[in-house]
C-alpha cells in the first residue's frame, strides 16, 4: 500500500483502468486533481465547454466500446455536464465523470461555485457518489468503472470535494467490485431460449429488429450469423445502425418514423418479431396498437425493465445479447422464408429510398450519398440532431458497429461535433465525418479550438439549409407553413469561422462541386475541415410517419 | 403483437432492502416522481444489520405499472432485494398519533373505540384528546375515517411497516 493524496489516487485508478484520454476543464475545486493530471501518463484533452467534454467522452466510448472519462470543476462545471450526462444515460454510454466539489465543511452553505451535483444528476446517471471520506475513494473508483460498463452501461458520476482530493489515503485498488445490489443477468434462461427457437421455426414471416444493445454488447457477428441462419430480414433502430452491414441483402435499413417503407411494411406484416437490444421507443413504434399487429414478439435485452415496458412480449429473454444470440444460434433452424423475402424485395423495388435530385443545386441526400461513397463504409460517422441526422441514417452506408454515433434517445443538438473529436482521438487513422446542420453545429462550435490544438482531421459536413430543418418540416406539415423561430437568420460564414479557428473550410453551392470538395477535404490531414454544403432550403425527410400514427399514415416523397 | 390492456388498479405492499447510505432514499423517491408512479406510504428504518435499511412501500397501480415499479426499483444499485408481500402472508402495522376535538359524541363513542381498537389515550385536556393507535393499515384507514368524522385537530402517521409471516429472514 502506498500513501498518496486523493487526487493522486484518482490518477492511479485511471492508470489501472487503462484510461488513455481524459476530457475536461479545470476550476478551483478540482485544481488539486488537475495538478496531478499535469504529469499523468495519459492524455488530458482541454475542452472549451464542459458539455463538449462529455460528448467527446461519449464519442470516444461509443467508437471504442471502452468507458469515456471526464474531469470538470464544481458548480457551473458540473451543471454544464448535465445535458451530456442525460444523453449518455438515455443512450446507455459508459462514462465516468468526476466533478470537483467545494470542501466538505462548506457543502450546503451556498459556497462559491457550489451546486448539489449528486442531487441534480441523480435521475440522469446510472449511479452517483459524493466522496466524503478519502478512505472510500479506491472502492468508489473501482465501483464507478464497474457500474458504468456492466449490464446496461451508463454514466456514473463521482462528486469529489477538494479537501478530500488533498487528504491522504493508503491506496489499494480493489481487483473487482462486489456490489450486492448490482448483479446483472448475463445468461439467458435456457427454457426461454428454446421457446424462442420454436417460435422462430414455426414462423413464416419473421423480422429481426435490433437496437443499440447489439452494438453495446459487441454482438454484431452473432447477429449476422443469427439473421443468416434463420434467413430473416433485419431492420435497425437509429441506435442499432451498423449492427448489420449496411450492404447486407437481408438488411432493410432503419425502421420507424423516418424508416424505409419496406422495413415498416415488413414489421407491419410479420408474424414473428425478434427484438434484440431494442426498447420499442415511440419513434420506432408510432401508434403502439398498430405496431407489428400480427406478430408474436421475442424480446432479448439485458435490462429487465426494458422488457414489457411498452408492449406485451410473448417470449422475454433477459440476458446479455451476445450470450443469448450465441445460445440461440446453436439451436435455431432455417425457417422457410423464401416467399416472405420475395414479398419484401417487391416492396423494396416498389418504394425504395428516394429523393428528387436537381441538376444544379445540392440536395442534402445527394451530398450525404457522396460522403458515403468517398469516405466509404469503414468511416466513423457522427451526427447531430434533425433532418441531416435522418438523411445520414438513410443514405450513409456503413459496414459495422461502433461507427454510427448519434444522439438517439435525448436528441441532443450539439452532440455530433464533439463526439467526432472524441472518436478521432481514439481512431487517429480512420476517417471521421461529422454530419451536422447549421443549427446543431453552432451548439458546440467552440470545440473547433480543441480539434485544432489536437490537429484532428475531422470532417465537418454541414447540411446548411439556413433553418432548424426538422422544426421547419413539422411547421410546414402540421403548422400551415408558419415558420416560427426556425429560420436561422444571422448564420455566420462557416468557412471564415473555420479559418478563424485555424482550421480550413470550403463552401459548396452547386451539385457539380460536391465530389471535388469532398475529395479535397481528404487531403487535409492535420486540422479539421468544414464542408459547408449550402443545400435546398425546404427539402423534407421522407418517408415520414407522423408522431403517434401508424404505417397507414405514412407519407412518402410526393 | 399485443399491447397492455388496462387492468384494475390494485394496492401492493413492498418490502425493500436497501443500502443504509446517504442519498438512497432520494434515489427511491426520485424514481417515483421521475416515472410518475404514486406512493401511498413509505416508511424506512435501519435493520439488525446496520449496513441495511428496510423500506416498506405501499403503492397502487395497474399490473403494468406495478411490474415496472418493481423492475425499476430492482435496477437501482442501492436496492438489494424486493419482496412483494402482497403475494404472501404478511403482517403490517401503522402508528398514528392523532389529536381529536373533544365533543359529547367522542365521549359517547370512546369506550367502544377503546375496546375495539389498539388505541391509547396519551393526553387529554378540555379541548382535545390525543391518541396513539397501532393498527394494520386496513384498520388504520378505518380509524382515520372515524376520527375524521369526529374532527381531527392534528395527525401524524408513520405509514405502513410490514414483514413476511414466513419463519426465516427474508422469508427464505
Amino acid at each position: 500500500m502506498a500513501k498518496m493524496t486523493g487526487a493522486q489516487a484518482v490518477v492511479e485508478a485511471f492508470v489501472k483502468e487503462r484510461v488513455e484520454h481524459v476530457f475536461g476543464l479545470p476550476g478551483g475545486a478540482c485544481l488539486p486533481l488537475f495538478d496531478r493530471l499535469y504529469d499523468a501518463p495519459f492524455k488530458v484533452v482541454l475542452v472549451r465547454h464542459e458539455q463538449g467534454a462529455v460528448h467527446m467522452a461519449e464519442g470516444y466510448a461509443r467508437s471504442t466500446g471502452r468507458p469515456g472519462v471526464v474531469v470538470v470543476t464544481s458548480g457551473p462545471g458540473a451543471t454544464n455536464t448535465v445535458t451530456g450526462l442525460a444523453d449518455a444515460y438515455m443512450d446507455s454510454i459508459p462514462l465516468v465523470v468526476i466533478t470537483g466539489q467545494v470542501k466538505t465543511h462548506l457543502i450546503g452553505n451556498d459556497a462559491f461555485q457550489e451546486a448539489d451535483t449528486t442531487g441534480i444528476t441523480r435521475p440522469i446517471t446510472k449511479y452517483n457518489y459524493l466522496v466524503r471520506d478519502v478512505r472510500e475513494l479506491p472502492r468508489i473508483l473501482k465501483e464507478a468503472f464497474y457500474i458504468a460498463t456492466h449490464g446496461r452501461p451508463g454514466p456514473v458520476l463521482i462528486d469529489f470535494p477538494s479537501d478530500v482530493s488533498l487528504a491522504e489515503v493508503d491506496f489499494h485498488y480493489p481487483e473487482t467490485a462486489n456490489i450486492r445490489g448490482f448483479k446483472p443477468t448475463m445468461q439467458g434462461h435456457p427454457g426461454q431460449i428454446k421457446k424462442a427457437a420454436k417460435l422462430i421455426a414455426e414462423s413464416k414471416r419473421p423480422v429481426v429488429y435490433t437496437g443499440g444493445g447489439v452494438i453495446i454488447a459487441n454482438a454484431a457477428p452473432e447477429l449476422k450469423e443469427f439473421a443468416e441462419k434463420i434467413n430473416a430480414p433485419c431492420t435497425n433502430t437509429l441506435m442499432g445502425l451498423g449492427g448489420v452491414p449496411g450492404s447486407h441483402p437481408l438488411f432493410l435499413g432503419m425502421l420507424g418514423m423516418h424508416g424505409t417503407v419496406y422495413a415498416n411494411k415488413a414489421v407491419h406484416e410479420c408474424d414473428c418479431l425478434i427484438a434484440v437490444g431494442a426498447r420499442f421507443d415511440d419513434r420506432v413504434t408510432g401508434d403502439i396498437k398498430k405496431f407489428a399487429p400480427k406478430a408474436k414478439v421475442i424480446h432479448i435485452d439485458v435490462d429487465p425493465s426494458a422488457i414489457s415496458k411498452n408492449v406485451k412480449v410473448d417470449v422475454p429473454i433477459v440476458g446479455d445479447v451476445k450470450e443469448v444470440l450465441r445460445e440461440l444460434n446453436k439451436i435455431v433452424k432455417a425457417a422457410d422464408t423464401g416467399d416472405w423475402l420475395e414479398q419484401i424485395a417487391h416492396w423494396r423495388k416498389e418504394s425504395p429510398l428516394r429523393y428528387k435530385d436537381d441538376p444544379v443545386s445540392v440536395r442534402p441526400q445527394y451530398a450525404i450519398g457522396k460522403l458515403s461513397e468517398i469516405f466509404g463504409p469503414d468511416a466513423v460517422v457522427t451526427t447531430d440532431v434533425g433532418q441531416h441526422q435522418m438523411w445520414a441514417a438513410q443514405y450513409y452506408v456503413l459496414n459495422g458497429p461502433n461507427q454510427f454515433l448519434t444522439s438517439g434517445g435525448l436528441g441532443t443538438m450539439g452532440y455530433g461535433f464533439p463526439a467526432a473529436v472524441g472518436a478521432q482521438l481514439a481512431h487517429p487513422d480512420k476517417p471521421v465525418v461529422c454530419i451536422t446542420g447549421d443549427g446543431s453545429f453552432q451548439m458546440n462550435i467552440q470545440e473547433m479550438s480543441t480539434a485544432v490544438v489536437w490537429k484532428l482531421p475531422v470532417k465537418i459536413a454541414i447540411i446548411n439549409n439556413n433553418y432548424l430543418g426538422m422544426v421547419r418540416q413539422w411547421q410546414e406539415i402540421f403548422y400551415k407553413h408558419r415558420y416560427s423561430s426556425s429560420y436561422m437568420e444571422g448564420n455566420p460564414d462557416f468557412v471564415k469561422l473555420a479559418e478563424a479557428y485555424g482550421a480550413v473550410g470550403i463552401r459548396v453551392t452547386e451539385k457539380k462541386d460536391v465530389e471535388k470538395a469532398i475529395e479535397w477535404s481528404k487531403t487535409i490531414t492535420d486540422r479539421p475541415c468544414v464542408l459547408d454544403f449550402v443545400v435546398t432550403e425546404e427539402e423534407n425527410v421522407f418517408p415520414m410517419i407522423p408522431s403517434g400514427q401508424s404505417i397507414e399514415q405514412m407519407m412518402d416523397m410526393a | 403483437m399485443a399491447v397492455h390492456e388496462p387492468t384494475p388498479v390494485r394496492r401492493i405492499t413492498l418490502s425493500v432492502l436497501v443500502e443504509n447510505r446517504a442519498g438512497v432514499l432520494s434515489h427511491v423517491t426520485g424514481l417515483f416522481s421521475a416515472r410518475g408512479f404514486n406512493i401511498d406510504s413509505l416508511a424506512v428504518g435501519e435493520t439488525e444489520d446496520p449496513t441495511l435499511s428496510r423500506i416498506t412501500l405501499v403503492l397502487h397501480g395497474d399490473e403494468k405499472t406495478l411490474e415496472q415499479i418493481k423492475k425499476q426499483l430492482n435496477k437501482l444499485i442501492d436496492v438489494i432485494k424486493i419482496q412483494d408481500l402482497t403475494e404472501e402472508d404478511f403482517i403490517d402495522r401503522e402508528l398514528m398519533l392523532v389529536k381529536v376535538r373533544h365533543s359529547p359524541e367522542l365521549k359517547e363513542r370512546l369506550p367502544v373505540l377503546l375496546s375495539q381498537h389498539s388505541l391509547k389515550v396519551l393526553e387529554e385536556n378540555p379541548k382535545v384528546v390525543a391518541f396513539e393507535c397501532t393498527e394494520s393499515s386496513q384498520n388504520a384507514e378505518k380509524l382515520f375515517g372515524i376520527f375524521k368524522e369526529l374532527g381531527i385537530v392534528e395527525i401524524a402517521r408513520t405509514g405502513t411497516v410490514a414483514l413476511s409471516k414466513k419463519a426465516g429472514a427474508e422469508g427464505e
